[in-house]
């Protein structure tokens, strides 16, 4: 089956944006540019005139939908009801399908990491144990030192620095596959461990599921679990992120959990659309209809279940933390609300607002990787926003932002400490008993 | 049509490479304002940073018969910005500091560029206001809203763009910058001649610099929400209130219809089972303002409003006057096409209009939602429909023609706030009379001779 173009979508979506211009002020990279093209409006007229056959799908358009950070603020702004996220990841896919960005080393790291990497979780962790080796054996300090980097291309030396420190233990460790709470059970879930936060921020996995226990949720976590899809749909990879889809669903069959729990914004926002990715899949759409009914953020399901209130703090002193925003928690899930009342229910922590809390980072799945010009400028106007706040600690809820954040806090020589809101609850339960 | 090479490289001499877009993906996403249906590439689009980058471009397009289209942040929602075939886009956006702020004077100078809502957010940093608000306020520009003389929905109590614009700097067709008005208070030195070019639409020059009038914040303000079975009683509360001699910020009306699709977008708890809403604002000394809601109240009662509502808090309140803001737009999500108007009547005539208006939908079998200022007699009937079917656009263009004949028989006006641009042309004459129709084609002559600025807009 070939993916979705823009010539062959429900025109009506298209014709939904009256481009009354709502989405202007809400998108970082027309701000940036005041040019018409890089916004949300823009792009659509873009598309629509792809869908007329007014333009064909050239390396400009390519650039373009590449420029746009995918954020989606653009669509809670919208009056209009513009599914940008549909049309964003259609046209995505028509520039691959038409290869339309060229160019061999590209095609080989996508094939690398969508092909292969992302389609295999033992690969993955594989290519993860290498680089907390090469991490930790003093063979990167080996390498920078020497000089060895420079053999590297140029895109990947730029780049080498930012490879975030790769944990020794993944979630596997970390996590029984089955663990039932000490109380009676309330509720089963099961718990989704992610990609980026499986090897990165295993702790943050440890700390869903402490949190889960101990509001007397039993928890599933298989220690091998596919990709949710989520990197594939927004980079144009439309049939490999039905090819995980299926598989998610057949490793965690909906029916049998009252909740399926994600703590990553970025992978909840595609988890929750299953349905609509699946909708000619006959064998698979009315599980993937259950599925998207019951996938939950983990701090939308606390809330919803009554989250019991620490009795101590996670701090040893009065602590001022503020909330950064994910944008495809806030935007592709609508989700603001529920973190905020996690953090407040926390002893001893005093909540400030972060001026633009919802303005993207600049993470935004690979575009650090693909615009970090623009990448960068949005760090660092979202590390000025935080510094601002006089908080000590920013509270954030998807591995992205929460490495691109640490980083540019480091960069900006901040003493402001980077977490999870449900590891700040973790860590507020585990000092109750001393 | 292309622009030749030669021409571009004119202009990039002029204001920059980086200013210059003539490449089909940059330029396609200028063929369109915030109006339906109405479409056409530019030539080029240019944007300059000074007023000299302004008077140069002009003059060279004078001189090669280039006509120019002037533009802002394109919300418009009559064409006015849309191009003509072979223009170039004058696209002021990136014209976009606030010049100076004076509050002794109680006077702001700004380039046009500078969004609607940032000229506000500055007076409000030192107690001051600039009250026109129109829906796009977070977004148009400053420059547009005068080319336009915008509304909003604050226009009952504090009136229009044209009631805060004390100066303008402009450059005239042939590439002259030319200076209007000043910052006293008093001015009678020759003909108002900054009011001729506040509504012009882009047509007889382009505004580089603009004088704003502020005024002192108000210190208090209530919104309310009343709520009716009937159309009609949202209707007399209006000239009710109007008649017991209160002038509120707001009131602004809203069908069920666009109640409900406004309610779907922001969820603010707008009711969606009634028939009409009255959104009503009410500001000023915190004394005048707490009496006046009470009257206000008590006459919506009496009036037959089945609830009345009053908002708890500031932020309850922003969040209904956005959602309000956001009316247009919303109705866009029960059709592929929304087609907004504009008429205006007195507001005696209001509930003759109103009920005029449903009857020709129904006739006509075509969804129209209103909303708009009733305090102003200012109506958006808006028409939610599909621009593919052409049986449909017909009748929809039919509905529209009654509609205007019926406006302007009631001594009312084809546009309240929008501008003629494209949309209105053809009921202009009409509306004016055959005398004040050709004085106003003589002015447009006589500043523009060859045509070049907005060709084919108000009229041919």
């Amino acid at each position: 089956m070939a993916g979705a173009t823009l010539r062959t979508i429900d025109y009506a979506v298209l014709q939904q944006c009256m481009h009354c211009g709502m989405c202007l002020p809400t998108c970082p990279t027309y701000d940036q540019t005041k040019h018409e093209r890089n916004s949300p409006r823009g792009r659509i007229a873009l598309m629509r005139a792809v869908a007329d056959g007014v333009l064909d799908v050239t390396h400009e358009f390519a650039e373009e939908m590449s420029y746009c950070l995918g954020c989606l603020a653009c669509q809670t702004a919208c009056p209009a009801g513009v599914n940008y996220a549909e049309l964003f990841e259609t046209a995505r896919s028509d520039i691959e399908q038409q290869n339309a960005h060229g160019g061999a080393a590209r095609k080989f790291w996508r094939t690398l990491t969508l092909g292969f990497l992302f389609m295999r979780p033992g690969a993955l962790r594989f290519a993860g144990r290498a680089v907390a080796l090469y991490q930790r054996s003093g063979l990167e300090a080996l390498a920078r030192r020497t000089g060895v980097i420079r053999l590297l291309p140029p895109a990947l030396r730029r780049l080498e620095p930012q490879t975030p420190r790769v944990a020794t233990k993944f979630s596997d460790s970390l996590i029984r596959p089955r663990e039932t709470p000490s109380g009676p059970t309330r509720y089963r879930v099961a718990l989704l461990t992610g990609c980026v936060q499986d090897l990165v921020f295993p702790d943050v996995n440890r700390d869903t599921a402490d949190v889960l226990l101990a509001n007397g949720c039993s928890v599933d976590t298989p220690p091998v679990q596919p990709c949710c899809g989520s990197l594939h749909a927004h980079n144009g990879d439309v049939e490999r992120a039905r090819v995980l889809a299926r598989r998610m669903i057949e490793l965690f069959p909906p029916d049998r959990y009252d909740a399926i729990i994600t703590n990553a914004g970025g992978c909840g926002s595609h988890l929750r659309r299953y349905a609509p990715l699946l909708r000619d899949d006959r064998e698979y759409y009315d599980r993937a209809t259950v599925w998207d009914r019951k996938v939950r953020d983990i701090q939308e399901w606390l809330i919803e279940i009554g989250c019991r209130p620490p009795e101590a703090s996670p701090f040893n002193e009065p602590t001022t933390v503020t909330y950064h925003e994910s944008c495809h928690l806030v935007h592709g899930q609508k989700i603001s609300r529920e973190p905020r009342a996690l953090l407040r229910l926390l002893p001893g922590v005093s909540l400030v607002e972060l001026a633009e809390s919802t303005w993207c980072c600049g993470s935004a799945g690979i575009y650090a990787i693909t615009q970090p010009e623009q990448a960068e400028r949005l760090l660092g106007r979202k590390s000025a926003n935080i510094v601002g706040t006089g908080a000590s600690w920013v509270a954030t809820a998807n591995p992205g932002c929460h490495l691109q954040i640490a980083r540019g806090l480091s960069a900006a020589d901040a003493r402001i400490q980077v977490a999870h809101p449900v590891s700040l609850v973790a860590r507020a339960y585990r000092r109750e008993h001393g | 049509m292309p622009l030749s090479k030669a021409v571009a490289d004119r202009l990039t001499a002029i204001v920059g490479e980086q200013s210059v877009l003539t490449k089909p993906e940059d330029i396609i996403p200028y063929s369109f304002d915030g109006t339906a249906a109405l479409r056409q590439m530019p030539s080029a689009v240019v944007f300059p940073h000074t007023t000299e980058d302004v008077s140069r471009c002009v003059t060279f397009a004078a001189a090669q018969s280039i006509p120019i289209v002037t533009r802002g942040s394109g919300t418009g929602l009559s064409g006015g910005s849309v191009p003509t075939d072979g223009s170039v886009v004058l696209c002021l956006v990136q014209m976009n500091k606030i010049l100076e702020i004076d509050p002794k004077n109680l006077v702001l100078r700004t380039q046009p560029g500078v969004t609607t809502l940032s000229i506000d957010d500055a007076a409000s940093r030192h107690g001051l206001f600039y009250p026109p608000d129109p829906g796009s306020m977070r977004i148009s520009s400053i420059g547009g809203n005068v080319a336009e003389n915008s509304g909003g929905l604050r226009g009952l109590k504090y009136g229009v763009t044209r009631d805060y614009v004390m100066a303008l700097e402009v450059v005239l067709p042939d590439g002259r910058i030319a200076r209007f008005g000043s910052a006293c208070v008093k001015d009678v030195a020759g003909y108002s001649m900054k009011d001729l070019f506040i509504g012009s639409e882009g047509s007889l020059g382009i505004i580089t610099e603009i004088l704003l009038k502020l005024v002192p914040r108000p210190m208090a303000r209530q919104t309310m929400l009343a709520l009716y079975d009937r159309i009609e009683d949202a209707a007399e509360t209006v000239s009710a209130i109007i008649a017991a001699r209160i002038i509120p910020c707001t009131l602004e009306f809203l069908d069920q219809m666009t109640a409900t699709c406004v309610e779907e977008f922001a969820q603010v708890g707008l009711p969606t089972d009634c028939a009409a809403v009255l959104l009503m604002e009410t500001d000023g000394h915190p004394a005048a303002v707490a009496d006046e809601a009470a009257q206000m109240t008590a006459i919506a009662r009496e009036k037959g409003a089945r609830d009345v509502r009053l908002a708890k808090n500031e932020a309850e309140a922003l969040a209904l006057a956005a959602a309000r803001r956001n009316a247009f737009s919303a109705l866009a999500r029960r059709r592929p096409t929304t087609i907004l108007e504009d008429f205006t009547v007195p507001r005696s005539e209001l509930a003759r209009m109103v009920t005029f208006i449903a009857e020709t939908a129904r006739t006509a079998n075509l969804q129209i939602g209103t909303f708009g200022h009733m305090g102003d007699g200012n109506l958006h009937p808006t028409f939610l429909t599909d621009e593919r079917d052409q049986d449909e656009m017909a009748r929809v263009h039919h509905a529209l023609d009654l509609i205007a004949r019926k406006t302007v028989e009631l001594g009312g006006t084809i546009t309240g706030e929008h501008g003629v641009g494209l949309a209105k042309k053809e009921w202009l004459r009409q509306q004016m009379g055959d005398a004040s129709f050709d004085v106003m084609k003589q002015i447009k002559r006589a500043l523009d001779p060859s045509g070049i600025l907005n060709p084919g807009k108000i009229f041919d």
